[in-house]
């Protein structure tokens, strides 16, 4: 939800004007611009009010578990949420959530950028809308698919690459061994979300990347500048700031994303030596939660996960926070 | 463009009028099975017809869905529906009054947890003492991948060292002591647990701490506290184990024979026993009443030395008021849960990985149901 607001912000030359006339037609007292105005503000307030709501349910159930744990929420390692002595703490899940997420924009970001301009600017014509099609259909998929396919298929084959990883670049922490076998790492978890997030990414920057306004292109090439040129000084620079926000929406998405992650990823014993490998296993915050959802069983351990919830809703809103500042920023540099 | 709002109006009102048939159907099943229901509580014959829902163990789904199976057939125009939810969320739709029995891996608890009493609050929601009948023995497997392993024997402590990280390959002394004869290969043991809370885990860590106390030290419970790698649910861990050479894990015995994995017979200290119904029914025999009456809770005696026995299992409960809140419910309740426990349904089990409940047992779980009301 907080991530629609994001998208608004994608920019379009002709999109700003015609806000501002909308903003000037709510003045007249016709019956449609009324009701038109009047829906609009109410479905606007609706969300507004949810994403509140939603909150401070998280809140409310999370305060008494919080309240009752004996090890420090942020920084403990411990997830013991049940009996006398609860101890629990979030940091386990929340490096393998921002890891992994983060390991799928930095695959889908360029991938899907490089797809979008294929489909707008390099791929002839017959093509580009079947082509746009199929990678629409990506977003289709459901995600319990990607994780049978992950598991399964692409999960043997990826194996190799790991080994490889290990082999030639262990001594770097990031892709030291680690006692997981197989692929369900924190690795393999960021390359089947990036497939997962593609979509979003190829799907906005598309349509920003269309709006590029023509004079702009042709100024550039009339300059002797050639394809490639053109696209970095005029196509790069316009879509910027619809690129990041496709980019949060992405990430929103990777964050959140539960039962594709469940079913491949490895979790971690209890007492595990800690490492920064992203050949280890681990936890989402949304696959520990959802892994464990049928045996909610005491007000208690139902806190303690919906505490772990709040942190993602948290983080969730953040990160769109911040694509916001540097969108703002964006704009105010480019007009 | 005139005719493209046409084909939107008449679209929505498609969508309505779709929507309202719904709603009417819904309505017309929901006046249905009220009516159903009632008239059989009058008729109180075997096959009372009308809908029951339950909810719990996924450990018992199999078992329960062959019995519904069965059931339907033999009485039609009965529905019974099975949410294998978890243990936990049964006893809470239980108690919330949403289901009409609740399908649990562990007795309702009769000591405080979490400041609640199960057993107490079951009763009040009942108005009854609320039963636990033993109905479903599902013996949990040591299942494990290594090529050329046919027979392997483990005895508690080495199997509790096996999952508490402490030996990890295959050659271990420890291993090859009790496995005389056969040669083992160098190769790192991988041990897989349930990564979400199960009653397997707590079972199988109530097994290693009854039979293994000095090797297995930590408290039994639904969450794994050994060591390994966690893999979601019993499929996860299995096709785990099969997809990884020296993988070992804890699984039910459905879920090792559908993925062909070996399976570890166990020695409890009178010889390795191998799995089968019958070494299981052994140990469901020896275990002790914990009950008053008809509430048959078991206490297994994890460690028994009974020779024969395959002493590693959980027994599923079905948790039922003794007196039943609804009346037309409780008649369809009894009649499916006898139809349940019958010696031919329980035989029908064995050949999708769950152990019938031996003779003695069954009789008085028959005796319990008759005495539902």
């Amino acid at each position: 939800m907080t991530s629609t607001s994001v998208t608004d912000e994608v920019p379009g030359p002709g999109r700003r004007p015609s806000l501002g006339g909308d903003r000037a037609g709510t003045g007249t007292g016709r019956l449609g611009d009324r009701l038109f105005g009047g829906a609009a503000v109410g479905a606007g307030l609706l969300v507004i009010g949810l994403v509140t709501l939603i909150g401070l349910f998280l809140l409310w159930k999370a305060i008494p578990a919080l309240a009752g744990n004996e090890a420090n929420f942020l920084t403990s390692r411990e997830w013991q949420v049940s009996g006398d002595h609860p101890r629990f703490g979030i940091v386990e899940m929340l490096w393998t959530t921002v890891a992994a997420s983060g390991i799928a924009l930095l695959i889908a970001v360029p991938v899907g950028v490089a797809v979008a301009l294929f489909i707008t600017h390099y791929a002839p014509r017959w093509l580009s809308r079947p082509a746009a099609n199929l990678v629409d259909l990506l977003a289709a998929v459901p995600s319990i698919v990607y994780g049978l396919w992950g598991l399964r298929t692409f999960g043997p084959t990826f194996v190799p690459v790991q080994e490889w990883l290990t082999a030639h670049l262990g001594w770097f922490p990031p892709f030291s061994a680690t006692s997981i076998s197989g692929s369900g790492t924190i690795l393999f978890i960021g390359v089947v979300l990036a497939i997962m997030v593609l979509p979003i990414v190829t799907a906005l920057s598309r349509e920003v990347f269309a709006q590029t306004p023509v004079s702009h292109v042709e100024g550039a090439l009339a300059l002797g500048a050639t394809k490639w040129e053109m696209i970095r000084t005029a196509v790069l620079p316009f879509g910027r700031p619809g690129v990041i926000s496709a980019s949060m929406l992405a990430l929103g998405r990777a964050l959140g994303e539960t039962i594709a992650v469940t079913i491949i990823v490895s979790a971690l014993a209890q007492g595990t030596p800690w490492t920064w490998s992203l050949l280890n296993g681990g936890e989402t915050f949304a696959s520990r939660i959802a892994n464990n959802a049928a045996e909610f069983d005491s007000p208690q351990k139902t806190g303690a996960f919906i505490a772990a919830g709040l942190v993602l809703f948290v983080l969730t809103f953040v990160v769109n926070a911040i694509a916001r500042v540097v969108i703002e920023r964006r704009k105010a540099f480019s007009e | 463009m005139k005719i493209q709002r046409l084909g939107q109006v008449a679209s929505v009102a498609l969508m309505g009028s779709i929507a309202l048939t719904a709603c009417g159907s819904d309505n017309n099943t929901g006046t249905a099975a009220g009516d159903s229901s009632s008239s059989s509580s009058s008729a109180a014959s075997d096959c009372p017809t009308g809908t029951l829902d339950a909810e719990g163990s996924s450990a018992q789904k199999n078992a329960i869905d062959e019995a519904i199976a069965s059931f339907q057939e033999k009485c039609a125009g009965t529905t019974v529906n099975y949410n294998p939810t978890g243990s936990g969320a049964g006893i809470k739709q239980f108690l919330a009054g949403q289901v009409d029995f609740a399908g649990s891996d562990s007795a309702l608890k009769t000591t405080p947890k979490d400041g609640k009493v199960e057993a107490d609050e079951a009763a009040k929601y009942c108005g009854s003492p609320a039963w636990n009948l033993p109905m479903v023995t599902g013996p949990i497997a040591i299942s494990y991948n290594v090529k050329g392993l046919d027979t392997l024997v483990l005895t508690p402590e080495v199997a509790a060292n096996i999952f508490d990280g402490k030996i990890t390959t295959w050659n271990d002394k420890a291993i090859a002591a009790v496995n005389p004869g056969v040669t083992l290969p160098a190769e790192p043991i991988k041990v897989f647990f349930r990564s979400d809370e199960s009653g397997t885990t707590e079972n199988f860590t109530k097994y290693l701490a009854a039979a293994a106390p000095k090797a297995w030290t930590a408290e039994p419970g639904k969450s794994w506290t050994g060591k390994g790698e966690g893999k979601e649910k019993s499929a996860g861990v299995a096709s785990a184990v099969k997809a990884t050479e020296g993988g070992i894990t804890y699984a039910e015995w459905s879920y090792a024979k559908d993925n062909d994995l070996s399976i570890a017979q166990v020695d409890n200290g009178s010889g390795p026993v191998q799995l089968s119904g019958e070494a299981v029914g052994k140990a469901v025999a020896a275990a002790k009443p914990d009950g008053e009456g008809n509430d048959l809770r078991l206490k297994l005696d994890y460690a028994t030395k009974e020779p024969g026995a395959y002493p590693i299992l959980l027994v599923t409960y079905e948790i039922v008021c003794s007196k039943g809140k609804d009346a037309g419910k409780a008649a369809l309740t009894k009649a499916f849960l006898t139809h349940f426990a019958s010696a031919e349904t329980q035989k029908s089990l064995e050949d999708i990985g769950y152990a019938p409940l031996p003779a003695e047992v069954q009789t008085k779980v028959e005796t319990a149901i008759a005495a539902l009301s």
